[in-house]
């Protein structure tokens, strides 16, 4: 049993080395000056080269596009936690005449590929004047059919009797739903909030698309558009791409549990 | 609480189906429910209409037109299908996000092997390994793209560097059209594995431990217990798996948008043709070279070919997903 376990122990850990090797050579060559990270052959240790961090906000406008990303992600978590959770409790609670033939064109929109809403998507904004706004990266993501599924499952779970309770005490339909279902329904919100900031964080195809001026790019695409653009400096990309990512990673370490159960009840990546 | 409730609930049932008949106050608060159902609904009803289920039919009708260099479009019935059909680059891209897509399914054995070991009895430092796992799929992909190019660059790379020590002379791995796609494989496959192992884990845990203890007593080996019972009963979160591994395949876009070499820079990489996936290449037509009409029925063929792909998987689930 013990030796059985060592064996298995040896392909776990070789295999999460695996995982982690290409983060651990990112910090090295991040700490790396050009020509030692060009040196043939490699140096497998890091220099204590903290400038090239500091270079990340030289190349880039970094600060703006931290400040975009972190606002896009946040308006974003917070519109679709709250409006989501509105249909959501609609959808699950409340009876109204269409309820199942709306959701029925709600689920349709979840089916189809998001290419297919991207160039009408991009015209709307060019004819609102919105490109290059935060208005053009937030609004469309604030709205979401995929969110109201997963909260409509998670409400459809909550027992009733204390919404009836409430009723019978008089509380209202806006008082039930804010200070009865949303506090019970806490771990299905955590979850779409998690999934929403993970999904915003990360997305390129849509901040690249309407935000094409630097100052008002996203992280991911301003790193993207830095590639090329000149002789590629590796340790800065390599500094920038670090910090592009190190929030989001540190906010799955924190709340690894929530983010799990949110990805394993819900089966959709980031 | 449930006991007093109970009574008083009834005679509100009672009073409700008694005045439904009459109008009066029940009827009043059937219409107050159902405006504040509208009303709760409002925001992201519209929100979905105006943002996803016009532009969905928006794109269906401009892949029928035409579009002239400022902005107006003119109808052109099927043309833009037929060029599909004709154009080469629109077959590579299919050839390259299909290979893609199957290949990428290696990631579903491997992650079930990982899930497996991980859920062994008195199994230790599973949160470790599990978030060890797990960091790749959180990390920002154009992040990783990087990172994996640097390791795959053919004279500074990490890569190329430890095959040298073993005497392999290895190419120049995204730059070379007989290598690109597999090391674009290898980048989705380690990003995605642990993902899709989490998943597994989740349905490891929901099999009754007593199929294990029946089969236990029958004598069978622990991997008969795995061919037997294991696997069959995990089949229906593989097919879980696989359905959205296609999908999400088949919209291939931020790995390669980066690793070819970024938008412009891209067509330089004498691997592109090896690379350019469906996605890229509708990117490229609608805000590149501004051909929407055709870019439209770009993604119009994706649609189909997702639909196409998920319909045959449910049809070929009965000969190997099996239902406890």
């Amino acid at each position: 049993m013990r030796n059985k376990n060592l064996s298995v122990h040896t392909i776990l850990i070789a295999s999460a080395l695996a995982m982690v090797a290409p983060f651990v050579w990112q910090i090295i060559t991040s700490l790396k000056s050009l020509s030692n990270a060009t040196k043939v052959p490699p140096s497998l240790l890091p220099e204590g080269r903290w400038d090239n961090y500091g270079k990340v906000f030289d190349v880039l406008p970094f600060g703006h596009q931290f400040l975009n990303t972190v606002l896009m992600a946040g308006l974003r978590t917070i519109g679709q936690v709250l409006f989501c959770s509105m249909a959501a409790y609609a959808f699950a609670r409340l009876r109204f005449p269409g309820r199942n033939l709306l959701f029925g064109i709600l689920l349709s929109v979840l089916m189809v590929p998001p290419q297919l809403f991207i160039i009408p998507q991009y015209q709307i904004m060019s004819s609102l004047g919105w490109l290059n706004s935060l208005q053009a990266l937030v609004v469309p993501g604030l709205f979401s059919a995929f969110g109201v599924f997963l909260l409509r499952q998670f409400f459809l779970g909550l027992p009733k009797e204390l919404e009836e309770a409430a009723a019978i005490d008089g509380a209202g339909t806006v008082r039930i739903y804010w200070s009865i279902v949303l506090p019970l329904a806490r771990p299905g919100l955590v979850a779409l909030a998690l999934l929403v900031l993970l999904w915003s964080w990360n997305d390129l195809f849509w901040p690249l698309v309407v935000n094409t001026d630097p100052s008002k790019m996203t992280l991911s695409a301003g790193l993207a558009s830095l590639q090329g653009q000149f002789q590629t400096d590796y340790p800065v990309l390599m500094a920038g791409s670090l910090l592009a990512s190190l929030p989001i990673i540190v906010i799955f370490t924190l709340l690894q549990r929530q983010f799990i159960q949110g990805i394993a009840t819900s089966g959709i990546k980031g | 609480m449930t006991v007093t409730m109970t009574p008083r609930r009834d005679s509100t049932q009672n009073k409700a189906s008694a005045a439904d008949t009459g109008g009066g106050r029940r009827g009043r608060g059937r219409l107050k429910e159902a405006l504040w159902g509208y009303a709760f609904i409002a925001p992201t009803g519209l929100g979905i209409g105006i943002f996803y289920l016009w532009p969905v039919l928006q794109t269906a009708y401009f892949s029928l037109t035409e579009w002239g260099a400022f902005g107006g479009h003119t109808w052109t019935g099927l043309d833009n299908y037929r060029r599909l059909g004709s154009d080469p680059e629109v077959g590579r891209a299919l050839v390259n996000t299909l290979t893609y897509t199957g290949l990428g399914l290696l990631s579903i054995p491997l992650a079930i092997g990982f899930a497996v070991l991980l859920n062994r009895k008195g199994m230790r430092f599973v949160g470790l390994y599990r978030t060890l796992f797990f960091l790749p799929v959180v990390t920002m992909p154009v992040a990783i793209a990087m990172v994996w190019r640097w390791l795959y660059n053919g004279d500074y790379g990490l890569i190329n560097y430890l095959l040298s020590l073993v005497g392999i002379d290895g190419p120049n791995w995204v730059a070379d059209p007989a290598t690109a796609l597999y090391a674009l494989v290898v980048v989705g496959v380690w990003s995605s594995v642990g993902y899709n192992l989490i998943i597994f884990l989740a349905g490891l845990q929901a099999i009754p431990k007593e199929y294990y203890e029946a089969a236990a007593i029958d004598g069978a080996s622990p991997l008969s217990q795995f061919f037997h019972v294991t696997l069959p009963l995990l089949s229906p979160t593989a097919f879980f798996v696989s359905v959205v591994s296609v999908i999400g395949s088949l919209q291939l876009f931020d790995l390669v948008y980066v690793m070819a070499g970024s938008g412009a820079g891209a067509r330089a990489n004498p691997a592109f043709p090896r690379l350019e996936t469906v996605v890229q290449l509708f990117y490229d037509r609608a805000f590149v070279t501004n051909d929407r009409g055709y870019a439209a029925a770009i993604v119009m063929m994706l649609l189909l070919l997702i639909v196409v792909l998920t319909a045959v998987q449910f049809r070929f689930q009965k000969r190997w997903v099996h239902y406890a």
